[in-house]
């Protein structure tokens, strides 16, 4: 076992861990952090998306070891106060799901790139999010989500009036 | 799947990590990124004794600039290359060929170095190096050594890397002036290249005095195209000089047959981008 210090979300954990535990099975199985998911088990889908220091990463790819002395934020650390994240609202409110599964890793996906690119064109969303794949909706509301979530999380107000949610 | 059990070291410097290697026992993997060595502990492909961690090892990570050469540290991210001002003015074609790694997520884990070391042939930064004879700086417990990129790649995810040895940085001769470009080609997004083509071309006037083109996925190890390049040279950068020297691409290699291509349909790829690399890097 090996000690490990971690901020998940706002809190201070300090665990012991099996050096081969992968970063979603501690958040999941040892901190209950169950709102992150494993969708594909292979690197492939993006559903375990998390940030660590900051940064998207796919924690299934991601020895908890390694994140020792990091900040890990999860989906469920990005409200506030019962108050949605903008790109949460924005998921919500263009339909950007249909079953749910792959949302948590869009969403977190969604925030770091907008933190990189706050005002990205629909080819920049779609090649941003290229880590993560959804299974029913073909992607056009997630990317009006994001397009949504960019304006407000910088500001704008634009966003909302040209993009219509599909009905 | 979860990886077997292994025993763990997290070094904090060069010499720590080659002690953790050199007493690891007889199967020990080093672990850079993790994001080739991750997902084949996975599947149990690989289940090593131990793995030395470089997480920890600052020293490994950063680009800094040497005399007539850009040197990277193995453990610089994907990510962190993409937002280096020295990458971006002396080899832009590192940048531009990472750019098309995998996906944001996997590039903010991913290393330059790590990448390197695996050797993957479909993996982008061999050719790349390759292409602009980059050296690699290779620590073992009795000093250093420097390998150029030509005698790097040896087979097969086989490198030259002994056992025992730890790949530190890569010097990158400065390229200033000259025009490059990285064309790939894939299927869908975030999959490895299905052939790809890395091009480095320096003008003068009209023409081109030198060109260096390295293939991806065109053999077991990343290749030079040295027809194409000699066919280039003095050559003028029109149209039509660029796709009678590009028709050489396939002399030389012995790409696989798999799901994605037959060798015979890689071979005329490996034509149709080398013409669109040196086009773009001309400006065409």
């Amino acid at each position: 076992m090996t000690q490990i210090s971690v901020r998940v979300d706002g809190a201070d954990y300090s665990d012991d861990v099996e050096p081969r535990t992968l970063l979603v099975h501690y958040l999941r199985e040892q901190l209950g952090k169950v709102g992150t998911v494993v969708g594909c088990d292979t690197s492939n889908c993006g559903a375990c998306t998390v940030h660590l220091d900051g940064e998207a990463v796919k924690s299934c790819t991601v020895f908890a070891v390694q994140a020792d002395g990091s900040e890990v934020t999860t989906i469920e650390g990005i409200s506030s106060n019962g108050t949605l994240h903008p790109m949460q609202k924005a998921f919500h409110e263009m339909h950007g799901l249909q079953c749910g599964f792959c949302t948590p890793g869009m969403i977190m996906a969604s925030i770091d790139l907008v933190n990189d690119n706050p005002d990205p064109s629909e080819d920049e969303v779609r090649e941003g999010i290229e880590g993560n794949l959804c299974r029913c909706t073909g992607y056009q509301n997630i990317v009006r989500a994001v397009q949504q979530a960019a304006g407000e999380m910088h500001g704008r107000t634009d966003a909302a009036d040209t993009l219509g949610a599909q009905s | 799947m979860i990886p077997a059990p292994f025993a763990y070291a997290r070094p904090s410097t060069i010499d720590e990590a080659l002690q953790a290697v050199a007493t690891g026992g007889e199967d020990v993997k080093i672990l850079a990124g993790g994001q080739s060595l991750i997902p084949v502990m996975r599947l149990r492909l690989a289940a090593p004794e131990t793995v030395v961690d470089l997480t920890k090892v600052a020293e490994l990570r950063g680009v800094r600039e040497e005399g007539d050469a850009i040197v990277v540290g193995a453990m610089t991210t994907h990510s962190d290359v993409l937002s280096d001002p020295l990458i971006a003015r002396y080899a832009p074609l590192i940048a531009e060929a990472t750019e098309t790694v995998a996906d944001r997520q996997v590039r903010h884990r991913g290393t330059f170095g790590g990448a390197l070391a695996h050797a993957d042939p479909a993996g982008d930064l061999p050719a790349v190096a390759l292409a602009l004879d980059a050296e690699f700086v290779i620590a073992g417990l009795s000093g250093r050594r420097t390998v150029p990129a030509a005698e790097f790649f040896v087979d097969y995810l086989t490198t030259a890397l002994e056992e025992g040895e730890l790949l530190v940085e890569i010097r990158v001769p400065k390229r200033e002036g000259w025009a490059m470009h990285y064309e790939k080609f894939n299927r869908v997004a975030q999959a490895w290249s299905i052939v790809a083509v890395a091009a480095a071309v320096r003008m003068e006037g009209g023409r081109i005095a030198e060109a260096r083109i390295g293939l991806t996925n065109m053999g077991p190890t990343p290749l030079r195209a040295s027809a194409v390049e000699a066919a280039l040279a003095g050559a003028d950068a029109t149209a039509e000089a660029i796709a009678a020297a590009a028709e050489h691409a396939g002399e030389g290699t012995s790409p696989s047959s798999d799901l994605n291509a037959q060798a015979d349909y890689r071979q005329h790829l490996a034509t149709v981008l080398t013409r669109r690399a040196v086009s773009a890097a001309c400006g065409l």
